[in-house]
């Protein structure tokens, strides 16, 4: 690596330049200055992001059970996991977690944003009770929905009891496992996007508001044609994050039905860890991961770039 | 006056929700109290003779105190790592001029965009040819630093004024005392936030300890409570109140640092 040359630099970002001094041996200590600064975390995410990243891939080009010797087999892993009925069904199941959980969340969390924008007392401790479940253990909420949940003792069906209905399985059931994975991870996540979205809020100017106002904008048309346009960077970043999410979806179901039942609940990275640790197959799991990220990838740069339709920057 | 009830309405139905929001938890500790519930009936929610049996249960059968003797370990160690080498290189890529430094930033950045659900394979095979698979050594590596801690702090350092800088560099003062003395201090709450998140992530982090360690006595506290479920399949009294036991923590620095873990939720959604 060559060390900076101190005339450039010190043209484009003046305070930040090394010193001007030539000799030798203060660029040698600026360089390791940079270094000292630098590689602390640089190296750590070298070693173990990057280069398990890459790894990953070539793993996935070898039929491996973890312990004897690498064979490889080239694309094979992937056009078996392309043609398997079993990897339509983890996606599939993924694909429903996604679509039931983030309307769920992104429109309770508007709700519950546009009514904590507004003056209403005790504003702090409310916001402060909705965000509770956001620092709170997957493993601890999966439990305790499990509990709630419970289709013979659980308070939920002993309340619809109560109404004369009478509750489903919920996680025993087929149809009903993953729609209950749904409501719980609503429910941890709702105050998450709820503090996103009011961020956003506060950031609208208020005279934009107040000018639609005077020209007899009503309440529903202002929310329709100022606030939602201008809140669109904020609910942009929620959607974002909550498909990148929403796709590695992994603890709650590992520990409210453990994929279950009867596979009805699997998601991706289930598979991924039991292809890698019960079936000892890490070449169709390396492949499976770098499937998962790479649909991430384009989810992500499809967003990226249809944004410029529908996201506003005031 | 129609905007007076409207307003009233809307606070009764925000509390509400806050109630149903919160009911679940109140529900777990009124659980923990029940002893020998949930075999055959739902229980009260205000139980009749509430006792402690679920918790001396919890701790006399179960290695609970040293699980959450090891998850404060790595919470704390993780935190402290991270928040060391994420100031660091915030302060390299906010002060100091170096070749390629646009890239390495954007690398930086890209490197959150790879969930360590892909990397579990050859990390753990990467662990495993280093010996530290059932390690704590094992379980602290990957999360050492963070691409998102180094964005949080640069982006708060670069608020600082430049100027501070360039009267302490005529004082004679050279990089390390400048991030030192006088960056550091000023950056107090990016900080606070960081160290919410990175205690929050650690002690809740699931999928990777799971791979990792094997040793009952090296369990961490997610780990502990789902294993639980096996040892406890009815005994829900006991299985809420090692859930009350691991929430108890994380509660208690959310209270405290409240303000900043919602400023620092709220202003990686600004930027």
């Amino acid at each position: 690596m060559t060390a900076p040359s101190a005339v450039g630099i010190s043209r484009t970002t003046r305070p930040l330049a090394p010193p001007r001094r030539t000799r030798r041996g203060s660029r040698l200590r600026y360089t390791l200055t940079v270094l000292a600064f630098l590689l602390p975390s640089a190296l750590p995410l070298l070693a173990f992001t990057i280069y398990p990243m890459i790894g990953a891939f070539w793993t996935s080009l070898h039929s491996w059970n973890l312990i004897g010797v690498m064979e490889w087999v080239g694309l094979e892993n992937y056009t078996t996991l392309l043609t398997d009925d079993a990897t339509r069904r983890v996606f599939a199941n993924t694909l429903y977690y996604v679509v039931g959980y983030l309307p769920l969340v992104y429109i309770g969390g508007l709700a519950l944003a546009l009514a904590l924008n507004s003056l209403i007392p005790a504003r702090n401790l409310l916001r402060g009770i909705y965000f509770l479940p956001v620092v709170t253990s997957w493993i601890v909420v999966a439990l305790v929905w499990r509990w709630l949940l419970n289709p013979s003792v659980g308070v939920v069906n002993a309340m619809l009891g109560g109404l004369g209905i009478d509750g489903p399985g919920w996680w025993t059931d087929p149809y009903w496992a993953m729609p209950s994975i749904i409501l719980a991870s609503a429910w941890k996540d709702l105050g998450f996007v709820m503090i996103i979205l009011l961020a956003g809020l506060q950031a609208i100017p208020t005279d934009v508001q107040e000018a639609a106002m005077i020209d007899g904008a009503g309440r529903f048309r202002r929310l329709l044609n100022i606030t939602l346009p201008l809140l669109s960077p904020s609910t942009f970043f929620v959607v974002v994050i909550s498909l990148i999410n929403g796709f590695q979806v992994f603890d709650q179901v590992y520990a409210m039905t453990g994929g279950g039942p009867a596979g009805s609940s699997t998601v991706v990275v289930q598979q991924i860890y039991d292809l890698t640790f019960r079936y000892s197959s890490a070449g169709e799991a390396s492949a499976l991961s770098w499937l998962l990220f790479l649909l991430v990838l384009a989810v992500t740069v499809i967003q990226l770039i249809g944004q410029r339709r529908w996201v506003t920057y005031a | 006056m129609p905007e007076r009830i409207r307003r009233i309405l809307l606070t009764a139905v925000v509390a509400l929700g806050a109630l149903v929001m919160f009911f679940p938890f109140a529900w777990t500790v009124s659980t923990s109290l029940s002893p020998g519930v949930g075999l055959d009936a739902t229980p009260q929610l205000i139980p009749d003779d509430p006792t402690l049996a679920a918790y001396r249960e919890l701790f006399a059968n179960t290695p609970f105190a040293r699980v959450i003797a090891n998850s404060l370990g790595l919470a704390i160690t993780t935190t402290a790592l991270q928040l060391t080498t994420s100031s660091l290189a915030g302060y390299a890529f906010s002060r100091l001029a170096f070749p390629g430094r646009g890239l390495v930033f954007g690398l930086y950045l890209a490197t959150m965009m790879i969930p360590i659900q892909v990397l579990i394979v050859p990390l753990f095979v990467q662990m495993r040819s280093l010996g530290l698979v059932d390690t704590y050594l094992g379980v602290l590596l990957p999360g050492v630093a963070s691409a998102f801690g180094v964005f949080l702090l640069r982006q708060a350092m670069n608020s600082v004024p430049r100027e501070l800088d360039e009267a302490a560099t005529i004082d004679g003062a050279g990089h390390f005392r400048i991030f030192a003395r006088l960056v550091l201090p000023l950056v107090g709450p990016a900080l606070a936030s960081l160290a919410v998140f990175a205690f929050m992530s650690s002690w809740n982090g699931f999928l990777w300890p799971l791979i990792i360690l094997r040793s009952e006595h090296l369990q961490t506290l997610p780990l502990a409570l789902a294993g639980l479920q096996g040892q406890y399949t009815t005994q829900w009294d006991v299985m809420m109140a090692g859930s009350v036991v691991s929430v108890l923590p994380m509660l208690a620095l959310y209270l405290f640092a409240q303000k900043y873990v919602i400023q620092g939720v709220a202003g990686t959604g600004l930027k």
